[in-house]
């Protein structure tokens, strides 16, 4: 296709960017804030040569992810909070097979039944593996319809790359919100290398098997170096938006949509004179620890800000732990802020250092 | 004329299964079913383009004896991740190997889902009345009266329910091209399960949908019983509560009009 920019939604976005980056199976099943995705793909999926199936559940759309990312297609499922629950199971199994996949994750608040506004309190379960043994995601999170459309893209390609279930963490405010996007072809040729072990039938070669139990001795212990082996080579791709950081007395790090609206609010507060700067991580996972740590060793101060009751600010403070400590400021999920209300505690912070 | 002059074969292993000794214990039917679906690969000539879902419970190595390209599902899951196999890959044969807690317990959703939704897939499914890799435990086509691990005192209708068959519900459902139960306590028997596996690949084959076997089996080691007497169960036992037969064939009429 042609580069075009249109006005969509988040959802939307996300449905767009799977088909323009080669997504040919689809399995979800409904749950707000996230329809519109499952909605458009049961369109776009067929008539783009796709499978588009509606499962009887996450657990089922999960397991029906796992098998078609052991062939070596391009597939995905989203879901909100609930969903992801259900979506455990598969999750570790893809993870210790090392199935590549991607899981978009538009949350809502919690725990149970919750609600269907936007949250950002699934950070924990996201960024440290919601299953049991150890599995970690590679975890991208988006603020913008853009960054939705771009980073939907990009997750088939790391997922390839690491051969990892790659986690788009967005929320209903990422959702729902809309503006105008370019859809763009994929920036690079996809190229997935998945001829060396997906599966296919056997044909002439070697029997292929992905599986995730090993039961000889000393076997699960090689697996598992394995994976935090990967792991570790995915701390080779953080990623941040740094907004006036440099001369920056306060340094505020906020995700997602609200690192968007912290990001206006360290505007307003620019404008009326203060140093400060905004630091937003575009992935959890890997946690862009280093570059905070730098900002950190210049004698910069922090105010984490996050729709939950503090989540992210773990990373931080664990990321600046040897040069400063990070304050922090929550709102519930469920209460939607604007770029004023997060002045305030933007400005109380400068005030305290005075 | 020497009648010992040349040899002549009369009995192998199918070119589908391994060479390799199975993990399974003496007596027990999966081995048999293992086989089985081994023979009808070979002779249906399609072991090259096949696509294998284990499944989790004893038959979970079943990888290490059927060749092919093979998936591990979780617990419950290989209809579902079946489903996911065959949309990726539609021109494969795909096909799931389940025992009774597996299929009927932990994943029955899944089942029934798939098999409404007439997925292009074939099922295996062990019928043993436990869980047998766990220890023995209570499955839901555990026996009224059946004593396991978790029904010291037999399984009673009022409190845990009758056993669930699996065959009768399948047939209600119009995805399903073909679902049977068979049995695998005899050499008639097992002639019968063969025919009957190799009619739930080919109506995968002939796209027609679901293809479903149920086949009555024995766990000597948790029921606590000789091989020989395992088996006697089966014919005893399992077959007045889980009647044999051809439970939906969307190919019968096609047969008759011929
Ligand atoms: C989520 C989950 N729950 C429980 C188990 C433990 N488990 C492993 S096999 C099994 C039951 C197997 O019984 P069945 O499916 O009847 O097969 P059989 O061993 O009798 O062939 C159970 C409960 C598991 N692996 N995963
Ligand atoms: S425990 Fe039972 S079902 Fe499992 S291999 Fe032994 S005899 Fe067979």
């Amino acid at each position: 296709m042609k580069s075009e920019r249109i006005l969509i939604k988040g959802n939307e976005a996300v449905a767009y960017a799977a088909i323009e980056a080669g997504c040919k199976c689809f399995f979800g099943y409904p749950i707000t804030p996230q329809n519109e995705i499952p909605e458009l793909l049961s369109k776009l999926m067929p008539e783009n040569g796709g499978e588009f199936v509606q499962a009887e559940s996450e657990v089922g759309a999960a397991n029906m992810l796992l098998g078609a990312g052991a062939c070596g297609v391009r597939a995905m499922t989203s879901t909100s909070g609930p969903g992801i629950d259900l979506m455990q199971e598969a999750i570790s199994y893809m993870v210790g097979s090392q199935i590549p996949c991607v899981i978009v994750n538009m949350s809502r608040g919690g725990p149970g039944l919750g609600s269907i506004d936007a949250s950002q309190a699934d950070y924990y379960q996201a960024t440290r593996g919601g299953a049991h043994g150890a599995g970690r995601t590679f975890v991208l999170a988006p603020s913008t319809c853009q960054e939705c459309y771009d980073m939907v893209q990009e997750a088939f390609d790391i997922a390839f790359r690491y051969r990892t279930p790659v986690l788009v963490l967005g929320d209903a405010i990422t959702g729902q919100i809309k503006e105008p996007v370019l859809c763009h072809p994929p920036v690079h040729v996809p190229d997935d290398k998945a001829g060396s072990w997906c599966l296919q039938g056997m044909g002439d070669r070697a029997p292929r098997l992905l599986k995730s139990v090993y039961l000889d001795d000393g076997a699960l212990a090689s697996h598992n170096e394995l994976l935090e082996a990967k792991y570790k080579a995915m701390q080779a791709d953080p990623r941040a938006e740094c907004l006036d950081t440099d001369d920056a007395e306060l340094v505020v790090a906020a995700f997602g949509s609200i690192g968007r609206i912290a990001r206006s609010a360290v505007q307003l507060a620019r404008a009326s004179g203060h140093r400060v700067g905004l630091f937003r991580p575009q992935t959890l996972f890997p946690f862009p620890a280093r570059e905070l740590e730098r900002l950190a060793a210049e004698g910069k101060r922090f105010l984490v800000i996050e729709q939950n009751a503090g989540q992210m600010v773990d990373d931080v403070r664990l990321a600046i732990r040897h040069h400063a400590d990070a304050d922090f400021f929550g709102v519930m999920p469920g209460i939607f802020v604007d770029a004023d209300d997060l002045l305030t505690p933007i400005l109380n912070c400068m005030r305290d250092a005075q | 004329m020497n009648l010992h002059s040349e040899e002549r074969l009369v009995f192998a292993a199918p070119s589908t299964l391994t060479d390799r000794q199975t993990h399974y214990c003496p007596g027990c039917h999966h081995g048999i079913a293992t086989r089985l679906v081994a023979e009808v690969l070979e002779e249906l000539g399609c072991i090259r383009q096949t696509i294998g879902v284990a499944s989790v419970g004893c038959s979970v190595f079943t990888y290490n004896y059927i060749l092919g390209d093979w998936v591990e599902a979780a617990h419950g899951r290989a209809c579902a991740t079946a489903t996911g196999v065959k949309r990726a890959r539609p021109d494969c044969t795909v096909f799931t190997y389940q025992g009774d807690g597996d299929l009927a317990a932990i994943g029955l959703n899944e089942s029934l889902q798939a098999a409404n939704r007439g997925e292009r897939i074939t099922v295996i499914f062990i019928n043993n009345t436990l869980y047998g890799m766990t220890g023995g435990q209570m499955a839901p086509t555990s026996l009224i009266g059946q004593k396991t691990t978790t029904s010291p005192a037999g399984r009673s209708f009022r409190k845990e329910g009758a056993p669930i068959k699996m065959c009768e519900l399948l047939a209600q459902l119009e995805g399903v091209a073909y679902a049977a139960r068979c049995a695998l306590d005899s050499v008639a028997h097992v002639n019968a399960a063969k025919r009957a596996i190799r009619k739930a690949f080919e109506v995968q084959h002939r796209d027609l949908g679901f293809g479903f076997v149920e086949l009555l089996s024995g766990c000597p080691t948790n029921l606590h019983m000789t091989p020989l007497e395992a088996n006697r169960r089966i014919s005893e036992a399992l077959i007045p509560c889980f009647p044999l037969g051809v439970y939906r064939d969307v190919t019968a009429t096609e047969k008759a009009g011929a």
